[in-house]
C-alpha cells in the first residue's frame, strides 16, 4: 500500500466532515466578511460597498467599547471564580468523608441543567418581589429590605456571574478531580514525609498533574464566556441601562433588531478576531506548559 | 345588521369554495400572537376555535411569544418562505414594516362597514403613509388602577386627577405607613418603559419629534422624565419598577403591595378576579392623570393590529381569519381583557356590564391617546430612549443629559 | 495513608455539607416551585415548603389537547428530540471516518485542527449569512435546517472525542488483520468500531446534550411549533404572560429531566470522555 493511497484515503474519509463544515461554517464566514463591507439590511436591500465604514463606526462607538468592557469583566471574573471554586471542590472531593460518592454524583446536576433553564431558575431566585434570595437573606437578617438584584447596575453583572459560575464550576471540579486521582499516592505520601507544607505540596506535587486539564478547561471556558449570549438574553436582555450588554447581545441588536446586517457583520468579525487572539495566546501558553512538564 | 352582512359574506365565500370543490385541500395558516397584556392565550385560542368551526377547511396554528420577541420574530420569519401568514403588530411598527415590505397593504379589502364601525382613533394603529396594513385588534392604553381599600385607609376620597395629586396621595399613603412604595410602573429596559414615559409626555404636552428631529430633550419630554426620576428617588415609586414589565406590575398590584399602578386594560378585570388576585373587588380604575393647565387626562396609544405578511401563500384565508378576530361579535364576547375596536360596543350593555368603571375610564382615556413617533427607525429611537430613562432613574446621568444623548443616538 | 486529625475531619465534613447545599439548593428550589401552589410562591414571607402538593402544572404542560399550551410545549419537546437526535446521528456518522483518518494518518490532521478551531467562532459571526442561506433553501423554521446547523457544532466535538478513542486502540491489531487480507470496511466494522463503542456512546451522549442545550440558533431560525425547540419555548414562557412562577419552574424541570438523568447515569463515562479528550487533545 503506497503512502499516496493512504493519504488519499484519509482525505476521502475526512471529506464528509470537511464538506459540511465548509458549507455551513466556511461559506457563511466568508459571506460575513463580504457583508461587513456593505450597508446591507437583513431583509430587503442587498446593500452597496461602503469600505471600512462599518468597522470605523463600530470601533469608535461608545456602545462597542462599553460592551467590550462588560464582556471582559464577565469572562475574567466568572472563569477565574470557576477555576478557583472548581479546584477547591475537587481537592475536597478527593478527601475521604461520608457521602463522598453521592456528592461526586450530584456535581453533575448544575452542568446537566440546560443553560436556558439555569438562567430562568436564577431569574426567579433573583426576583425583586418574590425571589428566594431576597426572602432568604431577609429572613436570616442579612438584608433589611428586598433588593433589585437584576435592576441595579452594581449587582446585575455580579448576579449573572454567580448564575454562570454555579452552572460551570462543577464541571471544572470534575475534570480536576479526575486529574487528582491520577496523582500517584506514593509521591504525595513521600512529600509529606519530606515535610512539605500543604501549600508547597499543592504547588509542586499536585499542580503539575492539574495544569494540563485545567488549562484546557480554562481555554474552553474563556472562549465560551467571551461568546456569552443565552444567560444574559434570558436574565436581563442587556439591562439595566445596558450595564450587562455583552458583545454578542450587541451584535444581535445591531443585526437582527435593527436589521443592519452590514454593521452587525463587522461587529461580529471584530468579536471573532478578539476571541481568536485570546485562543492563540492560550495555545501558546498550553504549548509552553506542555513543554515544561 | 353587521352580523347578517358578515354572515352573508362568509356564506358567499363558502359557496365560492364549494365551486372550486375538494381540489382545494385544507389550508393551514400560521398566526403570531403575543403572550403579554390584552387577550389571554386562552381567549385567543377560543376565538380561533370558533373560526375553525365555522371554516373547517382552514386550520390555524397559533404561536405565542413575549411582546419583547414579537418584532424580531416577525422580521426574522420574513426570510422563511412559509413563515407566518397573520402577525400581530404594535402601533409603532407599520412605518418600518412598510419600508421593508413586511405587511400587505389591505386598504382595499376593508369594507365600508368595517371602516365606519371601527373607532377612527383605532385606525391610526395600522396606518402609514395613507395606507392600511391591517385591522386594529387591540385598542389599548395605560390606565391608572388604584387600590380602593388603601386609599380609604389613607383618608383619600377621590383618585388623583393630576400627576402632582398622585404624588401627594402616594406620599400620604407612605407617611401613614400603609405602604413603603405605593406606586408601581413598568420601567424595565423595554418598550414598556417607553409607554409609561409617553403617557407622561402626553400629560406634559411634550413632543417626541419636531419636523423629523428629536424634540424630547426639552419641554414636556424633559418634564416627563423628571417626574419619573422624582417619583423614583422620593421612594413613592416601588424601586423594583426599574426591572418590572407589565406582568410584574400586575402581580405586585394584585398582591396588595401597590396602591397605584399604571397598566393596560387587561389588569382591571384580572385584578378583580378572586381566583387571581388578593385585592379583588377593591380595584378602581381611572384614566392616567393630567397636568394642571396642560391636560385633563393622559394616555399612550398602545393599540395593536393584525396584518397579513407579504410572504403568506394564503392571503385570502388570512384575511378571513383577521375579519373573524376583529369582528364585533368576537370582540364583544371577549371584552374583559381588551376592549372592542367598535364604536357601538361601548354602548352595548353586554359589553359594559360589570365593568362600567373601566368603560368610563376608557371613553376618556382612548380619546386622549398620544402616539409614539412614527418612523422606520423606531426600534433604534426606542432603544436609545430606554437607555436614557434607565440612566436617569439610576442616577447615572441627569434627565436632561440622558435625553440629549438619546437624541444623538436615536439614528434620526 | 494520610492521618486525619479530628479537627481536619470536621472541617472536611463541614465543607462537604456546604458544597452539597450550594449544588443542590437551586435545583431543589426549582422542583419545589414546580409543585407549590401559586399562592405560596407570592407569599411574604416566602413559604419554603409547599402547603400542599400541586401537580396541576405538570398536567397543564403535558396535556395533548389540540391547540393548547400543553400541546405547544409537547411539540417543542418533540422538536428538541428530533433536532438533537438527527444532529447527533449525523455527527457520529461524519465523525467516525474523520476521526479514524486523523488518528491513523497524521498528515491530514491540520485540516482537523482547522475544523476544531471553528469552535472559537461566536455564533453571531455566522448568523446573518446562515439565516439568509437557510432562507434560500427553505430551511428556516425547519427541524432539518436546525439539525444541519447543529451538526457543525457537534461534529468537531465528536471527532475530537472519537479521535482520542481511536488513538487508544493499538494499530497493530488493524495491521495484523490487514495482512490477513481484510478490507478496510471489514476492519472498521468488525474490529475497531466494536472496540471504540464505549467512546462512541460517550461522544453521542455529549453531542445530544450539546444540541439539547442550544438556544441562539434556535431563537433565530425557528418561529413556531413546526421547529421551535424546548429552550426557546422556555425562554418564551419565562418572558411572557405568566402570573404563576410555578409553571415556568415546571417547564424547567421537564426540560432538565433528560440531560440530568443522562448525566447521573452516565457520569463516569462522561467525565472520562471529557478528561481523556482534554488531556490528550
Amino acid at each position: 500500500m503506497t503512502g499516496t493511497w493512504i493519504s488519499t484515503r484519509a482525505w476521502l474519509l475526512m471529506l464528509p466532515l470537511l464538506v459540511v463544515m465548509t458549507a455551513v461554517i466556511g461559506w457563511p464566514l466568508i459571506d460575513t466578511v463580504r457583508l461587513s463591507f456593505t450597508d446591507a439590511k437583513l431583509i430587503g436591500t442587498e446593500g452597496g460597498f461602503v469600505g471600512v465604514d462599518n468597522y470605523a463606526r463600530m470601533l469608535t462607538g461608545s456602545n462597542f467599547q462599553r460592551a467590550l468592557i462588560t464582556t471582559t469583566w464577565f469572562a475574567v471574573i466568572s472563569v477565574a471564580a470557576e477555576m478557583v471554586l472548581g479546584v477547591l471542590a475537587a481537592l475536597l472531593l478527593n478527601q475521604k468523608f461520608r457521602g463522598r460518592t453521592a456528592l461526586r454524583a450530584l456535581m453533575i446536576l448544575p452542568w446537566a441543567l440546560p443553560t436556558v433553564v439555569n438562567a430562568t431558575l436564577w431569574r426567579l431566585i433573583y426576583n425583586p418581589e418574590y425571589g428566594a434570595l431576597n426572602a432568604g437573606l431577609t429572613q436570616i437578617g442579612i438584608l433589611d429590605s428586598y433588593r433589585s438584584w437584576l435592576g441595579e447596575p452594581g449587582t446585575a453583572l455580579a448576579a449573572l456571574i454567580v448564575a454562570d459560575c454555579w452552572k460551570n464550576f462543577p464541571l471544572v471540579a470534575l475534570i480536576a478531580l479526575a486529574a487528582l486521582q491520577a496523582v500517584p499516592r506514593d509521591i504525595n505520601a513521600a512529600s509529606i514525609v519530606d515535610g512539605a507544607g500543604p501549600f508547597n505540596r499543592f504547588r509542586f506535587v499536585i499542580l503539575p498533574y492539574l495544569a494540563g486539564p485545567l488549562l484546557v478547561a480554562l481555554v474552553l471556558r474563556t472562549i465560551e464566556a467571551f461568546k456569552v449570549f443565552d444567560i444574559i438574553w434570558v436574565m436581563t436582555r442587556g439591562g439595566p441601562a445596558n450595564s450587562t450588554r455583552t458583545l454578542s447581545i450587541l451584535v444581535y441588536q445591531e443585526a437582527f433588531s435593527f436589521q443592519r446586517a452590514g454593521s452587525g457583520a463587522s461587529l461580529a468579525l471584530i468579536v471573532t478576531l478578539l476571541v481568536t487572539i485570546l485562543a492563540v495566546a492560550y495555545a501558546a501558553l498550553l504549548r509552553k506548559a506542555a513543554g515544561a512538564s | 345588521m353587521s352580523k347578517s352582512i358578515r354572515n352573508a359574506l362568509i356564506g358567499a365565500t363558502l359557496v365560492g369554495a364549494g365551486f372550486t370543490g375538494h381540489a382545494q385541500a385544507e389550508t393551514t395558516l400560521n398566526a403570531l400572537f403575543m403572550a403579554q397584556a390584552a387577550y389571554s392565550e386562552a381567549d385567543v385560542r377560543a376565538m380561533t376555535d370558533a373560526f375553525a368551526k365555522a371554516n373547517p377547511d382552514i386550520k390555524v396554528n397559533l404561536e405565542f411569544v413575549p411582546y419583547e420577541g414579537l418584532h424580531d420574530k416577525t422580521v426574522l420569519a420574513q426570510g422563511s418562505g412559509g413563515g407566518y401568514d397573520v402577525v400581530l403588530f404594535d402601533v409603532i411598527w407599520p412605518a418600518e414594516y412598510a419600508a421593508n415590505n413586511v405587511l400587505l397593504d389591505v386598504t382595499d379589502r376593508i369594507t365600508d362597514e368595517i371602516n365606519q364601525g371601527v373607532l377612527p382613533g383605532a385606525w391610526t394603529t395600522v396606518e402609514y403613509d395613507g395606507k392600511r396594513y391591517g385591522v386594529p385588534w387591540i385598542l389599548d392604553t395605560k390606565y391608572l388602577s388604584y387600590n380602593k381599600e388603601i386609599l380609604e385607609k389613607a383618608g383619600i376620597k377621590e383618585p388623583p386627577k393630576t400627576w402632582d395629586e398622585l404624588a401627594e396621595q402616594a406620599k400620604a399613603i407612605k407617611d401613614k405607613g400603609l405602604l413603603e412604595n405605593p406606586i408601581a410602573w413598568s420601567w424595565s429596559q423595554a418598550e414598556a418603559a417607553i409607554c409609561d414615559y409617553t403617557t407622561l409626555v402626553s400629560a406634559y404636552g411634550g413632543k417626541f419629534l419636531d419636523s423629523g428631529k428629536p424634540a424630547f430633550a426639552s419641554g414636556g419630554g424633559l418634564d416627563a422624565l423628571n417626574y419619573m426620576v422624582t417619583s423614583y428617588t422620593s421612594g413613592l415609586t416601588n424601586p423594583n419598577s426599574k426591572e418590572f414589565l407589565e406582568e410584574d406590575v400586575r402581580k405586585v398590584f394584585q398582591n396588595g403591595e401597590a396602591a397605584f399602578a399604571l397598566n393596560w386594560t387587561y389588569m382591571y378585570n384580572l385584578a378583580n378576579d378572586p381566583k387571581e388576585s388578593k385585592v379583588a373587588g377593591k380595584v378602581g380604575v381611572v384614566p392616567a392623570p393630567g397636568v394642571e393647565g396642560k391636560s385633563e387626562v393622559s394616555a399612550v396609544n398602545g393599540s395593536m393590529g393584525l396584518g397579513i405578511t407579504t410572504t403568506s401563500k394564503h392571503p385570502e384565508e388570512a384575511w378571513k381569519y383577521i375579519v373573524h378576530m376583529t369582528s364585533q361579535e368576537t370582540q364583544n364576547a371577549y371584552a374583559k381583557l381588551s376592549l372592542p375596536i367598535w364604536a357601538s360596543s361601548y354602548e352595548d350593555p353586554d359589553v359594559t356590564k360589570g365593568q362600567e368603571e373601566l368603560i368610563a375610564a376608557a371613553k376618556r382615556g382612548l380619546a386622549a391617546m398620544y402616539p409614539r413617533p412614527t418612523t422606520p427607525k423606531y426600534q433604534e429611537l426606542s432603544a436609545a430612549l430606554q437607555q436614557a430613562i434607565q440612566e436617569a432613574l439610576l442616577g447615572q446621568a441627569s434627565a436632561e443629559d440622558a435625553l440629549k444623548s438619546a437624541a444623538e443616538n436615536s439614528g434620526l | 495513608m494520610e492521618r486525619q486529625s479530628p479537627l481536619f475531619s470536621v472541617f472536611i465534613h463541614a465543607s462537604a455539607l456546604v458544597l452539597a447545599i450550594v449544588v443542590l439548593a437551586p435545583v431543589a428550589w426549582l422542583f419545589i416551585m414546580s409543585i407549590s401552589p401559586a399562592a405560596d410562591l407570592s407569599a411574604k414571607p416566602l413559604a419554603w415548603w409547599p402547603s400542599e402538593i400541586d401537580l396541576s402544572r405538570y398536567r397543564t404542560l403535558l396535556s395533548a389537547v389540540e391547540n393548547s399550551a400543553g400541546a405547544a410545549f409537547i411539540a417543542s419537546l418533540l422538536n428538541s428530540l428530533k433536532v438533537a437526535g438527527m444532529a447527533t446521528l449525523a455527527a457520529v456518522v461524519v465523525a467516525v471516518p474523520a476521526a479514524w483518518a486523523v488518528s491513523r494518518t497524521p498528515s491530514v490532521s491540520w485540516s482537523f485542527y482547522v475544523v476544531i478551531a471553528t469552535y472559537m467562532l461566536p455564533p453571531v459571526a455566522l448568523a446573518v449569512p446562515l439565516y439568509m442561506g437557510l432562507a434560500h433553501f427553505g430551511l428556516l423554521n425547519s427541524v432539518f435546517g436546525l439539525a444541519l446547523v447543529y451538526l457543525t457544532i457537534l461534529a468537531p466535538f465528536t471527532t475530537w472525542l472519537l479521535k482520542s478513542g481511536f488513538d487508544a486502540i493499538p494499530r497493530e491489531i488493524e495491521s495484523a488483520a490487514m495482512i490477513d487480507g481484510a478490507r478496510l470496511d471489514q476492519i472498521l466494522r468488525l474490529l475497531t468500531l466494536p472496540l471504540a463503542a464505549p467512546v462512541m456512546a460517550t461522544s453521542a451522549l455529549f453531542a445530544f446534550l450539546l444540541a439539547w442545550d442550544e438556544f441562539f440558533y434556535a431563537l433565530l431560525f425557528t418561529s413556531d411549533q413546526r421547529a421551535k425547540t424546548l429552550t426557546v419555548a422556555i425562554a418564551d414562557l419565562a418572558g411572557g404572560r405568566v402570573s404563576d412562577y410555578g409553571l415556568i419552574a415546571t417547564a424547567g424541570v421537564l426540560a432538565a429531566l433528560p440531560p440530568v438523568l443522562v448525566g447521573l447515569v452516565m457520569q463516569r463515562a462522561l467525565i472520562s470522555g471529557l478528561t481523556s479528550g482534554g488531556v490528550k487533545g
